[in-house]
């Protein structure tokens, strides 16, 4: 029971990390209903940029603020110059483009700082903590938690402020914002920045488990596609549920034998096509309707 | 007989020509270069064989897979087990590799009919990342880590006999598998080049084009679409085969997510929907790692600390940067630049030419 306990909480705080992750996709698919297949790879060169800054010495707790700033500057960017030329092209061509994204930048990554592995500091302590009786350790409680408010922060924003109505706005009803005056493309670069920046928190969250190096989220961001599939892609709160709920199937199917920690990874494939095949539109998606 | 022959020759399109020259160039190579240089055009090929596949899948049925390299893992570990374990001729295993892979192709597509392109690329993406730990799990039966490793084969003795006759000197290993691989991606390319051209052909680019229109005149989009997979798979797992027998060894390292994501850097560079395209796009992806890491390090003014991080993320770089600029800028890849070219060449010079004998031109070619 204790290990099952314990198998859980560390299942949420990778869900957590998954989480932060398949918002991010979230967010650009309800911007341009595409799915970013470089989110992870955007994710590790934001916690390479992390990791010089604390390695130059500065302090975690400033280094962090400061990488999302950067990331979320990135995430304009990259929607100035590379996605807004082919904004109205079929989605075959998006994607492709962001595989092409995702490959620069994992070459960038490594011809910048190699591919040697790097451990980076983990900002809690190593601590345990007694969570009903299983032992947990302070890093999973840091990453929930840090997890827990970037996505609250994340849904004020997006539900409670101006700038996120008309967010929402341009991406639901791109003509009709326009007409009110939304600059439209704008909002879509502000989403491409959020994005980076919602990301980059699960890279510089995962980057203490795992190594740092370029193909670090390569796994990542099959568990966060497996996430935002089961939440329903266009859903921010069916990404976090979904995040959480892979976390944690992960976790404990990984403990059993006959899957073990090499085929974890399968297990998110398996959740995602049993999700596309028996209910496409995910846990809180709605159904799509097509005009022919 | 003869005259009508003749005729026939005199009048074929300027394409067929193409086709012949190329042969014939593929025919000669290994007669000119060394033995290794042919092995390393063998490896070119085989990249040519399984992006023709995925050519016939991406650019005429505009399904998307970036899992294509767990095909090729599929064959290829067909082809190692039967020949290792079952000890049949390694032959015998490329037309099995392929059928077995082209089946399972065939099922996957059937799934894969239910989901709209994006979750599509999403759920083969997952598939191409997943393949090495897949692979690597019943390793009483494919080795797991350690992979598999297959004896060279010998050329047989009619090969050895025609090429010594040609060049004085006895066949290698190399150069046998080299003129199996052309031959059997010559055979291929036929296949691939009456498909496409024929019912198949067109029922696919009409789903391609407009799904319910297709559907609307009577085309059967689930048997066309996972026919698509099939036969891609059925391309990729022969070269998953042949890609075994090049190397002698297959592992799961010889099978990652950045294999997939090569094939479709050739698809894509090459020109989807064109025929010629796999084959420019296929040497493109070989051969841009292999010159680049030559060259790189042969420039003195290039620092060694540079070269060294070149020669690891050189390739991914470039892939990336090449795969963005021609979606952005030449959606139809290296052939579509040519042909372009090409028009816009013949155009002027025929331009021209009716200006010097003082005739308008005509007046198609005021229309765009």
């Amino acid at each position: 029971m204790q290990a099952l306990i314990q198998q859980v909480i560390s299942g949420i705080a990778s869900g957590g990390i998954f989480a932060s992750l398949a918002l991010a996709l979230v967010l650009i698919y309800n911007a341009m209903g595409l799915v970013n297949f470089a989110q992870g790879e955007m994710a590790m060169f934001a916690t390479f940029i992390a990791f010089t800054l604390i390695d130059r010495g500065l302090s975690y707790w400033i280094a962090f603020p400061v990488t999302l700033v950067i990331a979320f500057a990135g995430g304009v960017l990259i929607q100035r110059v590379v996605i807004r030329p082919v904004e109205r092209a079929p989605v075959l061509t998006l994607v492709i483009i962001t595989l092409g994204m995702a490959t620069l930048i994992n070459g960038l990554a490594g011809f910048i700082w190699g591919y040697v592995p790097r451990s980076i500091p983990s900002p809690f302590s190593v601590g345990t903590y007694s969570v009903l009786g299983a032992v947990v350790s302070y890093q999973d409680i840091g990453v929930i938690a840090i997890s827990a408010v970037v996505l609250l922060l994340i849904y004020l924003l997006l539900q409670r402020t101006t700038i996120g109505l008309t967010m929402r706005a341009a991406a639901h009803h791109p003509e009709a914002s326009r007409l009110l005056g939304v600059r439209v493309s704008w909002m879509l670069a502000l989403g491409w920045g959020l994005a980076a920046a919602v990301g980059a928190v699960s890279g510089i969250m995962v980057a203490p488990v795992l190594f740092l190096e370029p193909n670090m989220m390569q796994a990542i961001i099959v568990y966060a596609f497996a996430a935002a599939v089961l939440g329903g892609i266009e859903s921010p709160l069916g990404a976090v549920v979904g995040g959480v709920i892979v976390g944690v199937t992960v976790n404990l199917a990984g403990a059993l034998p006959f899957v073990g920690g090499d085929l974890e990874l399968a297990v998110a494939l398996a959740i995602i096509i049993a999700v596309l095949l028996v209910r496409p539109n995910g846990l809180f998606g709605r159904p799509s309707v097509r005009r022919v | 007989m003869l005259a009508s022959m003749l005729q026939r020759i005199r009048n074929a399109p300027p394409r067929y020509w193409l086709v012949v020259v190329v042969a014939l160039f593929f025919a000669g190579l290994p007669t000119v270069v060394s033995s290794f240089s042919a092995g390393l055009w063998a490896h070119a090929l085989i990249f040519v064989i399984a992006i023709m596949g995925l050519n016939i899948l991406i650019g005429y049925s505009g399904q998307l897979s970036l899992g294509h390299g767990a095909f090729m893992a599929l064959g290829a570990y067909t082809m190692a087990i039967l020949v290792s374990r079952y000890h049949v001729n390694y032959l015998a295993t490329i037309p099995i590799a392929g059928l077995l892979t082209g089946v399972v192709g065939f099922v996957f597509g059937i799934p894969a009919l239910r989901l709209s392109a994006l979750y599509l690329a999403l759920a083969t993406f997952a598939l191409a990342v997943v393949t090495p730990n897949f692979i690597a799990r019943p390793d009483k039966f494919t080795g797991g880590n350690h992979g598999i490793i297959l004896a060279a084969p010998d050329p047989p003795q009619f090969a050895k006999d025609a090429f010594a006759a040609v060049t004085g000197t006895p066949m290698t290993g190399d150069q046998w598998i080299y003129y199996l691989t052309a031959a059997i991606g010559a055979l291929l390319f036929w296949l691939a080049w009456n498909l496409v051209r024929h019912r198949a052909g067109r029922a696919m680019r009409a789903i391609r084009d407009g799904e319910v229109a297709a559907a609307a005149s009577g085309v059967n989009i689930a048997a066309y679409k996972t026919l698509a997979f099939g036969i891609s798979a059925f391309y990729a797992g022969i070269a998953g085969s042949l890609y075994g027998i090049v190397t002698g060894f297959v592992s799961p390292e010889t099978f990652p997510v950045t294999l997939s994501i090569a094939l479709l850097v050739g698809a894509v560079i090459g020109g989807l929907a064109s025929t010629a395209g796999p084959l420019l796009g296929g040497i493109f992806v070989y051969y841009l790692p292999i010159e680049s890491n030559q060259w790189v390090p042969s420039q003195s003014w290039i620092p060694g600390q540079i070269a060294s991080a070149v020669e690891k993320a050189g390739p991914a770089v470039t892939y990336g940067v090449v795969l963005i600029l021609i979606m952005i800028f030449a959606p139809n890849g290296i052939v579509g630049l040519i042909v372009a070219g090409y028009t816009r060449l013949r155009r002027r010079l025929r331009g021209v030419a009716d200006r010097d004998i003082g005739q308008m031109p005509p007046a198609s070619q005021t229309v765009p």
